[in-house]
C-alpha cells in the first residue's frame, strides 16, 4: 500500500522505530531479521511515525508491533486481519500493516484472511511463515509438510498443508510475493513493493524457527542450495537460476519445463515474467515441490507473483458516504427522529 | 340494513395468514392508521422463521397482533378479540389466542378442502361451516373470488391480482373500524408510484373491501375508539429496532463521531443494520463482515481509529464474539455491543424472544471481565437506552452491552420523540497532548478511573496496545503477580464507579414501602405495568420498578428492594436476573419464570400478584 507522505514531517531513522521493550524472541530466530529489514524500510517511505499502525494476532511474530515505536495492537489469535479491516475503512488516511503468523493466518484466521484479501483493503500483509507452531511449543501448522512429525503428530501430520500463495490467488488478492528472513536485500525490495502497491499486500515470508523446526527451509536460503533450489523473479525478465545462471523454465503450453542454456536453449526461448498475468501467476504458485534429493524438481520462485490495479474496499465505503451526502445533504437529526408521518396530541 | 355503531375503548386484533398474504404489511398499515388517528398501541409480529414454509400449513401461518385503544395501551394484548384468518392454518394455530366469544373474519377460500387437509383437519370437517365455532361472531367472506372480481377489468394476471388480497382485509377492517384510508392510499402511491396498474388494483381493492363492509350485511356492527389521551406532544409510531438503530446516529451526532457499525447479518439484529444502511449521509458506515467475530473485531479497529464503533447480534453471534469483547475491555477502547436476544439455546427460535442472555452478558467471558450492560424496557426505550450504552461506552472507555429481544426490536408503539437538542451532549476528548514527563502513558486513569484516547495520527503519542496483561500506567506487557491482581482490581472498579454517574432507580408505579415490589428488566415492562396497574386497582398493595442498567446496579436499589415484604422477578428465562438479585441483596426474591418463546400475559402476572398477596 502506498500512503501519501507528510512533507513537514523530519525524517525517520530506523533508531526512531526502536521501542524501550526487550524484544523476546529466541535468540537465532528469523524474525529478528524481518524487524531489522522493517525498521530499515520504513524510515524510507516518507510516512509519519504517528501514521504507521502495526496490528497483530497472536504467536510468535505477533509480538511485532511492541516492537515497532508506531501505534500498535497486538490483537487477538487470528483476527489482525479483521481489525485491521474495521480501522482502514475508518481510518483511509492510515498506513496500516498486519503482522501475522502461518498459523494465526491460514488457520484459526483462515476466514478473516481470504476476505480481506477479496475486499482488498490498502493495506501491507507480512506473514511470518515457519511452518510450526512456536509459540506453543511445536505443533504441525497448517504449512507444515505431510507426515510431519511434532509434539501433537508423533506418528506424523495426516494433513495436506496450504500452499499460501496459491490460496492467496485464489481469494483474489491483489499483490502476491515471497521472500525470506535470511535475504534481506529481497525482503527489503518487497517490503518497499508491498507498500508501494495500492490494495492489499500479501508477502509471505520464509522465517526459521530455530528451536522447533530449525532449518525447514535451509535448502532455499543457505548458499550451497539456494540458486539451485530457487528462483528470482522480476517482471520483465526470463525465468533464469542455477549456480551459474544457467538454467531456465519454458512454457510448454501450459506446462513449465525445465532447460539447460548450457545446451543451446537461448533466454529468449524462456518464459518472461509477467507480474500482471493471473494464468501464469498461478503456474508459478505451484511451483511447490517439496524439494528432493537431486535434481529435476521446479525450483521454488521468490518475488513478485502478482500484481494488478483494482478498487479498494475502503475507497467504495467512503465514497458511498460523500455521495449519499451529496445526494440527500448531511444528515438532519430532526428530520430523522420525526420521520415521514406524525401526530400531535394537545 | 341497520348498522350499529359501539364505542369501545381497547380492541385486539390479530391478523393471520400464510406468510406470502401480505399479513404484516396489512397489520402495519392498520397500526400506522391507528397511530396518527391518535390511539395509543402496542404490535407484535410473530412470524415463522421459515421464509416461505409451504403454503397452507400450520409452520407457514404468520400473525401481526395490534393492541389499539382511546385508553393507555401497555401490552400487544393477551388474548386477541378479533382474528382475522386467510386460511384454515391459520385459525388453526391462533384459535387458542382468540377470546371466548370473539371475532373471526375468515377467508373461505382459504378453507377449501385443500387448505384444511394442509392445516390437519380431520377428513370433512371444516371449521366455519360444521359448527364448531359455535360461541364465536363468525364472519365469513370470500376474499380471493370478490379480489378477481374487483379487478376483473385490470388486465394483471391472476397471480398479481391475488397479492392485492390482503388490500380487501385492510378496506374491511378500516370500515369495521370507522377509519380514515388516506394514510394507507398515500403509502400505496409511494410504493407503486411507478406501476400505475398495480396502484391502482390495489386501491381498488381496498376500496372494494371498505365497500363490502358497507354493502353487504356480513357485519352489522361498527366500532369507534378514540383518540388516547396521551401527554401532549409530538407522536410517531416507532419499532424498537428502528428505534435503535436512530439511537445510534443521534448519539453519533451529540459525540461528534462517525458510526461504524461492524455486523453479520442474524435474525432477529439484522434490521438494524438494514436501518444504519440506508443513513449514510449522517456519516455512518456499515461493514457486513464475513463472520459474527470480524464484525465485532472491525469495529475494534474502527474504535482504536477514533469512531463510535458498533456491533449488533443476536446470542449465538454474542457468544462467538466474547473473546473479542474481552479484548475491547482489555484494550479499555469504547464499543457498543447490541444483543437482541432471541430464544435459545444454541440456535433455539431464532423468530421468538426470550430473555435468556443476562448470564452471557453479564458473567460469559474467560476471566474477570466486567462489561456494563444495560437493558431498553420497550420499542421506543430503545432510542433512549442505546443513546445511554453509547454515553458510557466514550465516556468510560469501555465496551458496553445493550440488551433487547425479538419482541420489542419488532414491535412498535407511538413515540414521543425527542428534538435534537434536547439531547445531551456526550463529551470525547482526544488526548493531543503527552501525559507524562518521559514516555505518553496510555493507561493513566482519570478521576473516573477510565484512560486517555490517544488515536493513531496523533504525533507524539504513540504507543501499542493488547491483549496481554498490561502494566499499570504504562500499558506494557506485564506478568507480575501484583500488578494483575492490581489491574484485575482496577477493571473491575471502573465499571463499579459507572454507578456514581448513573440515575438512582426510580419506582413505576407504587409506594416506596410495602408488601410486594416487583422488578422487572427489558422487555417484561409492557405486562409488568399493565398488571400493577389492575392489581392496585384491585386495592392490593404492590410497585413496580424496571431496572435499565443490570450491570451495575444503581446504588439505591439494595435500599429499595429491603422496603418490601416480598420482591416478584418476572422474567422469560428460568431466572436470571432472579440468581443475581439474591446473589448481591441476599434477599429471598421470587420468580415468575416464562420461557416459552412469548411474552407474558399481563393476566400471567396479575394472578401471581393475587397468588403472593391473597
Amino acid at each position: 500500500m502506498e500512503t501519501i507522505q507528510s512533507p513537514e514531517s523530519p525524517k525517520l531513522t530506523s533508531k526512531d522505530l526502536v521501542t524501550d521493550q526487550e524484544v523476546r524472541w529466541c535468540p537465532g530466530c528469523g524474525d529478528y531479521s524481518i524487524l531489522k529489514q522493517v525498521q530499515t524500510v520504513v524510515p524510507e517511505l516518507d510516512i509519519p511515525r504517528e501514521n504507521l499502525v502495526f496490528i497483530s494476532g497472536i504467536g510468535c511474530s505477533s509480538r511485532f508491533p511492541y516492537y515497532m515505536e508506531t501505534f500498535g495492537m497486538h490483537s487477538i489469535h487470528g483476527r489482525a486481519t479483521a481489525i485491521a479491516s474495521g480501522l482502514k475503512g475508518a481510518r483511509p488516511d492510515l498506513s496500516v500493516w498486519i503482522i501475522s503468523g502461518d498459523g494465526d493466518s491460514l488457520s484459526i484466521g483462515g476466514n478473516h484472511f481470504i476476505h480481506l484479501l477479496r475486499r482488498n483493503f490498502n493495506v501491507n500483509l507480512l506473514m511470518f511463515n515457519n511452518e510450526i507452531y512456536g509459540l506453543t511449543k511445536g505443533q504441525y501448522s497448517p504449512t507444515s509438510e505431510e507426515g510431519k512429525i511434532t509434539k501433537s503428530t508423533p506418528m506424523g501430520s495426516v494433513d495436506h498443508p496450504f500452499n499460501p500463495l496459491a490460496l492467496a490467488l485464489g481469494a483474489e488478492g491483489s499483490f502476491i510475493a515471497r521472500s525470506m528472513d535470511r535475504d534481506p536485500v529481497h525482503l527489503k525490495d518487497m517490503l518497499r513493493r508491498a507498500n508501494a502497491h495500492i490494495g492489499t499486500s500479501f508477502v509471505e515470508i520464509y522465517q526459521n524457527c530455530n528451536v522447533f523446526n530449525d532449518g525447514t527451509f535451509e535448502i532455499f536460503t543457505e548458499k550451497s542450495s539456494k540458486k539451485e533450489q530457487t528462483i528470482f523473479v522480476e517482471n520483465g525478465k526470463p525465468l533464469v537460476y542455477g549456480q551459474n545462471a544457467d538454467k531456465g523454465i519454458k512454457l510448454d503450453g501450459f506446462t513449465p519445463v525445465i532447460v539447460n542454456l548450457s545446451d543451446g536453449h537461448s533466454a529468449n526461448d524462456l518464459w518472461i515474467h509477467d507480474e500482471k498475468d493471473l494464468v501464469k501467476a498461478g503456474i508459478l504458485s505451484r511451483f511447490f515441490e517439496r524439494p528432493a534429493e537431486g535434481s529435476g524438481h521446479l525450483p521454488r520462485p521468490f518475488g513478485v507473483f502478482y500484481e494488478n490495479n483494482r478498487s479498494c474496499y475502503e475507497v467504495g465505503l467512503n465514497q458511498q458516504v460523500e455521495e449519499a451526502i451529496a445526494k440527500k445533504g448531511k444528515g438532519n437529526l430532526d428530520a430523522l427522529l420525526s420521520g415521514r408521518e406524525t401526530w400531535e396530541i394537545k | 340494513m341497520e348498522q350499529n355503531n359501539q364505542v369501545i375503548d381497547n380492541v385486539i386484533i390479530k391478523f393471520a395468514g400464510d406468510s406470502g398474504d401480505g399479513m404484516q404489511l396489512t397489520g402495519t398499515q392498520f397500526t400506522n392508521t391507528a397511530a396518527l388517528f391518535g390511539n395509543d398501541l402496542s404490535t407484535f409480529p410473530d412470524f415463522p422463521a421459515e421464509i416461505r414454509a409451504p403454503q397452507g400449513t400450520i409452520p407457514g401461518v404468520s400473525g401481526y397482533q395490534l393492541h389499539f385503544g382511546s385508553v393507555s395501551i401497555f401490552t400487544p394484548g393477551d388474548e386477541c378479540d378479533v382474528l382475522v384468518a386467510m386460511n384454515a392454518a391459520a385459525l388453526k394455530a391462533n384459535m387458542r389466542f382468540l377470546k371466548k366469544g370473539g371475532t373471526i373474519i375468515a377467508n373461505t377460500d382459504g378453507f377449501d378442502p385443500k387448505n384444511l387437509r394442509l392445516a390437519n383437519y380431520a377428513d370433512g370437517a371444516n371449521p366455519i361451516l360444521d359448527g364448531s365455532l359455535e360461541g364465536y361472531r363468525l364472519v365469513t367472506m370470500d376474499v380471493t373470488k370478490m379480489t378477481r372480481s374487483a379487478l376483473s377489468e385490470s388486465g394483471l394476471g391472476i397471480k398479481e391480482i391475488d397479492r392485492a388480497k390482503n388490500m380487501f382485509v385492510l378496506g374491511f377492517l378500516y370500515w369495521m373500524y370507522n377509519r380514515d384510508m388516506s394514510a394507507t392510499e398515500k403509502f400505496l402511491t409511494e410504493k407503486f408510484g411507478k406501476k400505475p396498474d398495480i396502484l391502482d388494483a390495489n386501491l381498488k381493492v381496498l376500496r372494494s373491501g371498505y365497500n363490502f363492509g358497507e354493502t353487504s350485511e356480513t357485519a352489522a356492527t361498527r366500532y369507534t375508539v378514540n383518540p388516547a389521551p396521551m401527554p401532549a406532544g409530538v407522536y410517531r409510531n416507532i419499532m424498537g429496532n428502528q428505534a435503535t438503530a436512530m439511537g445510534l446516529i443521534a448519539a453519533s451526532q451529540k459525540c461528534g463521531l462517525d458510526m461504524f457499525l461492524g455486523s453479520y447479518p442474524i435474525t432477529p439484529a439484522t434490521d438494524i443494520l438494514h436501518e444504519l444502511a440506508k443513513y449514510k449521509n449522517f456519516g455512518v458506515r456499515t461493514y457486513q463482515a464475513e463472520d459474527e467475530i470480524a464484525a465485532i473485531c472491525s469495529a475494534i479497529g474502527a474504535s482504536f481509529g477514533g469512531k463510535l464503533a458498533v456491533t449488533t447480534s443476536s446470542g449465538p453471534g454474542i457468544a462467538l464474539k466474547t473473546e473479542a469483547m474481552g479484548l475491547a475491555l482489555m484494550l479499555e477502547l469504547p464499543l457498543v455491543i447490541i444483543n437482541v436476544q432471541r430464544g435459545g439455546p444454541s440456535t433455539g427460535l431464532p423468530t421468538k424472544t426470550e430473555q435468556s442472555d443476562l448470564f452471557q452478558a453479564i458473567y460469559g467471558r474467560n476471566g474477570e471481565a466486567p462489561i456494563p450492560v444495560i437493558a431498553a424496557r420497550s420499542a421506543a426505550d430503545c432510542f433512549d437506552t442505546v443513546f445511554e450504552a453509547c454515553r458510557l461506552a466514550l465516556e468510560f472507555m469501555t465496551p458496553v452491552i445493550f440488551l433487547s429481544d425479538g419482541y420489542i426490536a419488532n414491535g412498535s408503539e407511538p413515540w414521543r420523540f425527542p428534538k435534537a437538542d434536547q439531547l445531551k451532549e456526550i463529551k470525547v476528548n482526544f488526548t493531543t497532548e503527552n501525559n507524562n514527563d518521559g514516555k505518553y502513558l496510555p493507561y493513566k486513569r482519570d478521576e473516573k478511573l477510565s484512560r486517555p484516547w490517544a488515536i493513531p495520527g496523533t504525533k507524539g503519542l504513540e504507543h501499542r496496545i493488547g491483549g496481554l496483561e498490561k502494566q499499570h500506567e504504562t500499558g506494557n506487557i506485564s506478568y507480575d503477580p501484583e500488578n494483575h491482581e492490581f489491574m484485575v482490581k482496577m477493571r473491575a472498579a471502573k465499571v463499579a464507579k459507572i454507578a456514581d454517574f448513573v440515575p438512582n432507580q426510580t419506582l413505576d408505579n407504587g409506594a416506596e414501602k410495602g408488601k410486594l415490589l416487583i422488578l422487572g428488566w427489558g422487555s417484561t415492562y409492557g405486562p409488568i405495568k399493565g398488571a400493577v396497574i389492575e392489581a392496585r386497582k384491585k386495592g392490593y398493595d404492590v410497585s413496580h420498578a424496571h431496572i435499565r442498567h443490570l450491570f451495575p446496579f444503581p446504588k439505591n436499589l439494595g435500599e429499595m428492594i429491603k422496603n418490601f415484604d416480598q420482591v416478584l422477578i418476572p422474567e422469560m428465562n428460568t431466572g436470571q436476573l432472579l440468581s443475581i438479585v439474591r446473589d448481591k441483596f441476599l434477599v429471598d426474591a421470587i420468580g415468575l419464570n416464562k420461557v416459552k418463546g412469548m411474552p407474558f400475559a399481563t393476566g400471567e402476572i396479575l394472578n401471581k400478584i393475587e397468588e403472593l398477596l391473597k
